[in-house]
């Protein structure tokens, strides 16, 4: 059962071949199998989930319609979104045993549309990571290979799918924190267009590049999910009033497997010196497949790309000090060193050093470095004009292509362990996603087969313009029956 | 540019509210300024004619009619406070000028 | 704090001194909601129930822009005959600080939503001063803080602090004063007469309580002195804390007194933050404040640009009622004020509760004359403003009424006055209470006229004789016996018809 795609177990549901409840306790069943190797949940709801199933079940008994095309499916939610009552960590230690007192607006839609969250899973410290390896709790393991990462930040979404755990989940992306651990795990991620999917409690990390977003095994599945957590929210100012892009019916049509007509845009900045041979022998193999499929390929250079990584590294950062002021130790979350006799700022001093992993306190002491006056134009501001070009990069290719496509990220998952000492080299994971974050278009990775070198899942990239998501799944629909299946993960 | 000094980072930290540690300050140091250098290089095409860009989409004027909203409450309001009293978030002693 | 002996003579910083002064007014706006979240935006209020995830600064919340709050700043800019900025954001302002749940204020910052403006001020010799607006901008008032134990309340010596977020996030427009030269002896005068200027703008905009004791109005008064034998700009402070329209006017005298001992001294002005201190009338130093460049000014990415059509801000204008100025004006005329009088009660800040009264029911006169002399010199014993005497604008016109009717004289209505101004009640129940009545029973005027003129033969016998003028002692005789309740003039005509 657990091996069975997310629009298959809704239909089973739906028709009352299976129950909700059954389907919610297999999966419930296999996390407590193997999640002491995955450590892909950090809080699983056993109750919870199960009055969800038991409700869709009742209203499957009573003929009622169900809420959604995946009502009683079960799904792994990050940990950076908040769910009323359910411990929410963003996978660090200042938020430990904080319940959040309200859903995030994505939670909210889940529960409405009849989706059965099963827990929270694992993830790099406030999403700052590729690794899932900056975990307070601990880091989470590549189901293919569990001396790997499993990508990151969200490499707890990626191992519970891959690991059959969970079929569906939501992550978010900031630099690429859904498409590197879809990559990296042979499973599909999807970065929505900035502003359709609301960022209401998602804990910050880089307001103006994070989005939520599907993350599943299909690319239909990631559809589906993808218009029960999309659209307009007045409760975030930066959502898009506009109606949500038909990636359902696109990716039905791409199933047919017609590409004829489409335009796809090879990146050239993305190959070369740092990328795994395999990697992009996969890739080639791919953009064979789509010019198979009917696609015209043409070569798209964006120079300006090359600066994405470096403009990411002061914009987010920046953004990050100051979302991450609010974990002081005043209202909410972990409180040290509070002994009768120190001062509100020395408490707030220890409780934050304390609280926040290594990797945090280096991006917030980047981004107070950065933001300062006497530096804010030659970093800051400099990386928001960088910004501008990609931006126009982008718009530019996409008066001569329809999508873009590019290898997901560089490598392979690496060995855990293997970059934690070397910051740049870790942050290269995200060579490749991070333009669509900065330019705020949408991103999709779907898997290209494995590495001939390490026979680890390859991940290829579709990127469209803002507001086109349909495209990149038209595209990935087609390419992924094409293809046919990667295979599994080991355990 | 950068070559970020201890006091730089020591500076710093206390901006941010950590109370870093002296090994701390020198492995910051040490990384800060490879990151820093690694980054430099934006300011090689940010040509002073470019405008920058603060958000990813093109929105303005997104308003919110003056209407109340239920609030959560006080028990709710405290319910993750570290701790509380008489319906006020208790903290410790404030340094610094009065609020 | 300072002593005496560290201030200089006040004739002798003028002597010596040009002050510049620099005034920021922070308004809170009396919205239904607050800046970014919809909780209700209300004075008070049991600590901590007018809170969301937004407005406590919770993971994962987001602010939403309130349009009441934009329009009146844009209201706000117009009045104030500001520039309104076709483009503008917010930006994160950057510092911790316990009553502030984000560690970021939400402010406008190089990017003001009005901007380069002016205010006419009237001084207490009519003399119209024009202050010029740097800027207005939008911000998020912060929390209120509890100082417990030690011996003050304050601060300094708690052994702990209890926080309330029900003011956090509520609407506030910064308005700044361009640099304030020039005033000389007059700068106290002129931060009073500005702030004064300002509330009743702001009150005629019906867009704030502009309560300054309740904190919906605050003035940071900032003070430079500037030697005049060398003219170079001094070192400013900026005094907090100032919580009266008096108080403006103390803390600036009091800053150019202190200021100019210390560089009479050979001293340096530290630029700082005071703080003003009501009972003494003097500033202490605050905390030094973090320089500019520590609170990392960034755009606000958790919301759009504000850019407000041409159109939008037109029809504002058309919104903007009759401004005080206009309606000094459009008053002088209908009451028939020369500039004198008008400008005294504008002084005294007596125009708009006689206007109120006027509107109650009473003639312009008779309003006037009660409230620039008796309540006036109530207001002065009870050393408070016109405005802030328990008595309102209908109770005189009701007093007045009662005068006209002739069932009270001036002096029991004075007398009544009084009396609710005890808080004994409304008029007439201080009337019943005292019992304040004019005795009109004029046999009992009679039998009193009567004994008057016994014990006063001689007199009795000029108003025989024709001397009327003589009456007045009689009258004032009876006037005695009766404690004040008969009608003088009845008197008098009984008088004068038992004398003939
Ligand atoms: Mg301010
Ligand atoms: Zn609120």
């Amino acid at each position: 059962m657990i091996r069975q795609t997310a629009a298959e177990l809704a239909a089973k549901i739906h028709r009352g071949e299976t129950t909700s409840v059954e389907v919610t306790q297999a999966h419930l069943d296999r996390i407590a199998e193997t999640d002491g190797k995955l450590n892909a949940f950090l809080h699983v709801d056993t109750e919870g989930a199960l009055a969800q199933a038991r409700k869709v079940d009742e209203d499957v008994a009573a003929g009622r319609t169900p809420a959604s095309p995946l009502a009683g499916v079960p799904l792994a939610l990050k940990d950076v979104l908040t769910q009323e009552g359910i411990p929410t960590t963003a996978g660090s230690k200042i938020l430990e045993g904080w319940r959040p007192p309200y859903d995030a607006t994505v939670t909210r839609k889940l529960k409405e549309a009849g989706i059965v969250i099963l827990g929270k899973t694992n993830m790099d410290e406030f999403a700052m990571g590729s690794s899932t390896e900056n975990s307070a709790y601990g880091p989470t393991a590549n189901p293919w290979d569990l001396t790997r990462i499993p990508g990151g930040s969200g490499g707890g979404s990626s191992a519970a799918l891959a690991a059959h755990q969970a079929p569906l989940a939501i992550g978010t992306d900031t630099g690429g924190s859904i498409r590197q651990p879809g990559a990296v795990t042979g499973t599909v991620g999807v970065k929505p267009t900035y502003g359709t999917v609301s960022r209401y409690g998602l804990i910050a990390f880089s307001s103006s590049l994070d989005q939520a977003g599907p993350c599943a095994r299909t690319v239909l599945d990631a559809a589906l999910l993808h218009e029960v957590i999309g659209g307009y929210d007045p409760m975030d100012s930066t959502s898009i009033n506009a109606p949500l892009p038909p990636v359902v019916a696109a990716t039905r049509e791409g199933a047919q497997g017609d590409l004829s007509g489409v335009r796809v845009g090879v990146v050239t900045q993305f190959s070369g010196e740092g990328y795994q041979p395999g990697v992009l022998r996969s890739f080639e193999a791919a953009v064979s497949q789509l010019k198979e499929l009917g696609a015209e390929i043409v070569e798209i250079s964006c120079p300006s790309f090359d600066y994405a990584l470096p403009a990411y590294y002061l914009i987010a950062p920046s953004e990050a000090s100051s979302n991450l002021a609010r974990f002081d130790a005043m209202r909410y979350g972990l409180r040290v060193g509070d002994d009768g006799n120190r001062s509100t700022e020395e408490v707030m001093s220890l409780t934050r050093e304390a609280g926040f992993g290594p990797e945090v306190k280096r991006r917030i002491m980047i981004g107070t470095y950065a933001l300062s006056a006497g530096y804010y134009d030659a970093y800051y501001g400099s990386a928001q004009k960088v910004r501008t070009l990609i931006t126009r990069e982008f718009e530019q290719a996409f008066t001569k292509v329809d999508v873009l496509v590019s290898p997901t990220t560089p490598t392979t998952a690496f060995k855990i362990g293997e970059r934690t000492n070397d910051p740049v080299a870790m942050y290269k994971a995200d060579l490749c996603t991070i333009p669509s974050n900065l330019a705020g278009n949408c991103g999709l990775s779907v898997p290209s087969g494995l590495s001939d070198e390490d026979g680890m899942p390859v991940g290829l990239q579709i990127m469209a313009p803002a507001l086109q998501d349909h495209r990149m799944y038209r595209v990935a629909a087609a390419y992924e029956a094409a293809r046919g299946p990667i295979g599994g993960a080991s355990l | 540019m950068p070559s970020i000094s201890r006091d730089e980072v020591a500076h710093l930290a206390k901006l941010a509210r950590l109370a870093v540690t002296e090994d701390e300050l020198d492995l910051f140091a040490g990384q800060l300024d490879v990151i820093l250098q690694s980054v430099a290089s934006v300011g090689d095409i940010a040509a002073a004619d470019i405008p920058p860009t603060s958000h990813a989409v093109p929105l303005t004027n997104v308003f919110r009619e003056d209407v109340v909203r239920p609030s959560l409450g006080q028990q709710q309001a405290l319910s993750g406070a570290p701790e509380a009293e008489d319906g006020r978030f208790r903290v410790p002693r404030i340094l610094g000028e009065e609020a | 704090m300072t002593a005496l002996s560290e201030l200089m003579d006040y004739d002798e910083v003028i002597e010596k001194f040009d002050p510049v002064l620099g005034l920021e007014v922070h308004v809170e706006l009396h919205t239904n909601t607050k800046m970014f979240c919809g909780c209700a935006n209300v004075f008070g209020g049991e600590p901590n129930t007018n809170t969301c995830p937004t407005c406590l600064g919770m993971p994962g919340a987001l602010p939403v822009v309130n349009a009441t709050a934009i329009e009146s700043a844009i209201r706000i800019g117009l009045a104030l005959n500001c520039e309104i900025a076709e483009w503008c954001r917010f930006a994160r302002k950057n510092y911790f600080y316990p009553d502030m749940p984000k560690n970021f204020q939400t402010s406008q910052y190089d990017e003001p939503i009005a901007f380069n403006g002016w205010l006419d001020v009237t001084l207490d010799d009519g003399e119209i001063l024009r202050v010029e607006i740097e800027r207005a901008h939008m911000e998020e008032d912060t929390g209120k803080s509890l100082h417990v134990g030690g011996a003050t309340g304050r601060i300094h010596g708690a052994e702990h602090s209890l926080l309330d977020y029900n003011r956090a996030g509520v609407p506030l427009i910064e308005i700044v004063t361009k640099m304030v030269p020039g005033t000389g002896r007059r700068a106290p005068e002129v931060a009073r007469a500005y702030v004064t200027a300002l509330r009743d703008l702001l009150k005629a905009l019906d867009v704030s309580d502009v309560r300054m004791d309740q904190g919906s109005l605050r003035c940071d008064a900032n003070v430079s002195l500037s030697p005049k034998t060398t003219g170079e700009l001094g070192t400013r402070t900026e005094t907090k804390n100032v919580n009266s329209l008096r108080s403006v006017e103390r803390a600036v005298r009091f800053e150019m007194t202190r200021q100019a001992a210390v560089l009479e001294s050979g001293g340096k002005v530290i630029q700082e933050t005071r703080h003003f201190d009501e009972s003494s009338g003097s500033t202490s130093s605050g905390r030094t404040k973090e320089t500019a460049e520590d609170y990392r000014y960034f755009p606000e990415p958790d919301l759009v640009p504000i850019a407000p059509s041409r159109e939008w801000v037109e029809e504002l204008r058309g919104t903007l009622p009759e401004l005080p100025w206009e309606r000094r004006k459009r008053i002088q005329q209908e009451w028939n004020l020369t500039d004198e009088a008008l400008r005294d009660l504008v002084n005294a800040g007596a125009m708009d509760l006689i206007a109120a009264t006027v509107d109650a029911g009473a003639k312009p006169d008779e309003a006037r004359s009660w409230w620039v002399s008796y309540l006036t010199q109530q207001a002065n014993t009870r050393g408070v403003e016109l405005a802030d005497l328990p008595i309102t604008p209908a109770q005189v016109a009701q007093v007045i009424t009662l005068v006209n009717s002739g069932s009270l004289t001036n002096k029991m209505a004075r007398e009544v006055v009084t009396g609710v101004l005890e808080g004994e009640g409304e008029p007439d129940e201080v009337v019943e209470k005292r019992g304040l009545k004019v005795v009109s029973d004029d046999s009992a005027l009679e039998a009193a006229v009567d004994e008057a003129l016994a014990a006063q033969p001689d007199v009795a016998q000029k108003i025989r004789d024709g001397k009327v003028q003589a009456a007045g002692a009689i009258v004032g005789a009876v006037m005695k016996a009766t404690k004040g309740q008969a009608d003088a003039a009845r008197v008098r005509e009984i008088v004068i018809a038992r004398c003939s």
